[in-house]
């Protein structure tokens, strides 16, 4: 039983970064067809600007709690810059062409975004542990955690409750399942589908680098953290069914519980973890757990 | 004028143009592979470049201290192409290929499985090839090579001489537990460290042995079941990105003060993080590098010219990068004395085998794997904060044939078999 609740507090923890990771992929490829390999950049842009931010923050002696402000605003400005520029500049001429068109597309971009970090923040890592330190620490079965994964826990369910609700409860999210639902019908019925889109990508960047800004602190950000990232993210959004939130979420806990268990109970087997569940899943289920009914066109 | 005849001043003013290029004396070419781009680049590839760029220019400049006082190699200039060694293996393979015609002497690779994948095409290619930092002792154990020189170490020198280290200060110590990068470094450190406390502390309990992913860079789950563990002593070979995401946090969770962490490889990290690696870490540097090298003339001379030019101390991955360069030199100069024209390939092969030469962290013996294998002596310390600066304390030193396996005999077995010479 001891074991039991670090296990659970340590495995729904990891599922809240993966959720934060891949809920920005699932709604891009939801709404737009498209899989983004780029949102590994972004998630890596996300947690460069929130060190350079955070770091001129803290180096002016202000107080260290603002630094938590910084991270929010590194990844507002980088979802809401680069997220359009790479939507306006680039993508917004490839709509209609094949998925796999649009996927070599993306790893063309992340490719010249890692190059583009490395030109602006060289190679040698980034470290801004304050925040991660600055909660304190709380003992759950005898061990001592960071306040800030209870944090970043509190963050995935309000990210995902706020998104599940702008998507189902407005009326610009209404109009978003309708371009989902059917893209030409949307367009005869006189929605932009164009902004739409632009909306949906900016909104994904951000998700994505929200999630490289408050890793940031965890870790020591250095170049290749976005293919990581990438590559945990595409498993969770195929568990969970590709464009589905709910699956996204689900595909989260799923993996976040089996890896803490197995770190715990089967260390050898971390590394398979994910992928066997992904593989069980897809066995069971080849389109994954919530994958969107498609609609017959006759 | 007729046509023969302009062809005939052309010709003339064409030999007269290359004159100059053919009187000057043409540079050695060393193709230098390290890391320039990916997670390897901060910690160890940028570090070796700059080494590497800084010894040449020192040596052509011939600036440097005895026994390397003359220019260049023998008086003749190096000239360096630089590679990036990011792409893996299969990559590194194809690159090797194209560098072979452009260069006279490769050095370069820190990645293992790349060293792994060069030495037998460095063999077919017949390239002179100096693997500088990689450090799975496979390459010459399961293979002998006549191209083929490593001037660093062997991996199982860290683990051995930390395992030594510890038993030493902690006589009494019964369990250890391990986070370790999952390939054959990590792989590889963990099954030598272990192999070497049984020897020496026969029915040591392991607790558990981590291997998270490579560049995880979170490990919260993993300090939860190290913590909980009950482990005295906690042993990782972690590298870069990871080893950094271990310290930042592990330490405010006291995994450092609960345990005694023993980081194989840590040095490189000294610089990033400084008074953040907590008191009482056992520190590697995989030799007699960076704050573990001996007070000699050349390593002041390193310390201060790269400190001077990078504003930053120079770390294993620079010591080991000026050392493959200082033993080619040696190799080439030994192969010269013996008449006065330029040696070729397999005068200094000749040269490099067996030879014994002087590098930055202390002497190289080319005393392995037929002589193309170094050793060195290796040193490991204690972490130790003072007036706000991280200070390596309690260093003990361990002659080279004490870590090491005697020559034809395996790492895995002799440390099994009880560490005998």
């Amino acid at each position: 039983m001891s074991s039991i609740l670090p296990v659970a507090f340590d495995g729904i923890a990891y599922a809240s970064w993966l959720f934060l990771i891949s809920a920005g992929l699932t709604l891009i490829y939801g709404v737009m067809r498209i899989l983004n390999v780029a949102h590994g950049s972004l998630y890596a842009l996300g947690a460069y600007a929130a060190c350079s931010l955070a770091g001129v923050w803290l180096g002016g002696g202000l107080p260290a709690a603002g630094s938590f402000a910084m991270l929010l605003l590194a990844a507002i400005l980088v979802g809401c810059l680069v997220g359009p520029l790479i939507e306006r500049g680039l993508l917004q001429w490839m709509y209609g062409k094949d998925e796999v068109v649009l996927v070599l597309i993306t790893y063309a971009v992340f490719l010249i975004m890692e190059d583009v970090i490395k030109l602006v923040w060289g190679v040698d890592s980034l470290l801004l542990p304050e925040p991660y330190a600055l909660p304190g620490y709380f003992l759950l079965g005898g061990l001592p955690y960071p306040v800030y994964n209870v944090l970043l826990i509190a963050m995935a369910l309000a990210t995902g409750l706020a998104l599940a609700w702008a998507l189902y409860r407005t009326r610009k999210g209404k109009l978003l399942l309708a371009v989902i639902h059917d893209r030409e019908m949307s367009m005869a019925m006189g929605i932009n589908v164009s902004r739409v889109y632009l909306a949906t990508f900016a909104v994904g960047a951000t998700l994505a680098a929200l999630g490289g800004a408050f890793t940031a602190p965890t870790i020591a950000v250095t170049p290749g953290i976005g293919v990581e990232v990438i590559v945990l993210a595409f498993a969770v959004v195929v568990i969970g069914g590709l464009g589905s939130l709910g699956g996204a979420a689900l595909g989260a806990l799923l993996v976040g519980l089996v890896r803490a268990a197995t770190v715990r109970y089967w260390p050898e087997a971390e590394l398979f973890s994910i992928y066997a569940v992904m593989a069980m899943v897809l066995i069971a289920r080849p389109k994954g757990l919530f994958a969107a009914q498609e609609a017959r066109k006759i | 004028m007729r046509p023969s005849s302009l062809r005939a001043v052309l010709a003339a003013f064409g030999l007269l143009l290359a004159m100059p290029a053919s009187l000057a004396q043409q540079p050695i070419k060393v193709g230098i592979v390290t890391f320039l781009s990916g997670p390897a680049a901060g910690p160890f590839g940028i570090p070796a470049r700059n080494a590497a760029e800084l010894t040449a220019e020192l040596l052509n400049a011939g600036t440097v201290p005895a026994p390397y006082t003359q220019k260049g190699f023998g008086g003749t200039p190096i000239e360096l192409v630089i590679f990036d060694e990011a792409g893996g293996p299969q990559t590194q393979v194809a690159e090797y290929r194209n560098l072979v015609p452009r260069v006279d002497i490769v050095i370069g690779y820190i990645s293992s499985g790349d060293c792994l994948a060069i030495a037998p095409v460095a063999e077919e290619q017949n390239k002179l090839t100096i693997l500088f930092d990689c450090g799975t002792p496979r390459i010459f154990e399961d293979a002998s090579y006549k191209y083929v020189f490593r001037t660093g170490p062997t991996g199982t020198m860290d683990n051995v001489s930390v395992a030594l280290y510890l038993v030493k200060r902690t006589p009494n110590v019964k369990s250890i537990a391990g986070i370790n990068q999952n390939y054959a470094w990590g792989q590889d450190s963990w099954a030598d460290f272990e192999n070497a406390m049984q020897t020496l502390k026969p029915g040591i309990e392991v607790k558990t042995s981590q291997m998270p992913k490579l560049f995880a860079g979170q490990f919260s789950a993993e300090i939860t079941t190290l913590l909980g563990s009950g482990a005295e002593v906690i042993h990782s070979s972690m590298w870069g990105g990871d080893l950094e995401g271990l310290v930042v946090q592990g330490a405010p969770r006291g995994l450092f003060e609960k345990h005694k962490v023993v980081l194989s490889a840590g040095e490189p990290a000294i610089n990033r993080l400084g008074t953040r690696i907590p008191d009482g870490t056992i520190l590697g540097a995989r030799g007699p590098f960076g704050p573990f090298a001996p007070d000699t003339d050349l390593a002041r001379w390193l310390k201060t010219a790269y400190q001077g030019r990078y504003h930053i101390p120079p770390n294993y991955a620079s010591f080991k990068m000026t050392q493959a360069i200082l033993g080619v030199k040696a190799a080439y100069e030994k192969a010269k004395s013996s008449g006065n024209e330029a040696p070729d390939q397999d005068k200094i092969i000749a040269a490099l085998e067996n030879l014994t030469f002087e590098g930055p962290g202390g002497p190289v013996k080319m005393a392995l794997g037929k002589g193309h294998q170094a050793t060195m002596d290796a040193a490991v310390g204690t972490t130790k904060v003072e007036n706000g600066q991280l200070k390596i304390v309690d260093i003990e030193r361990y002659s080279a044939d004490k870590v090491n396996p005697p020559d034809g005999v395996k790492s895995e077995a002799w440390i099994k078999s009880g560490l005998k010479k």
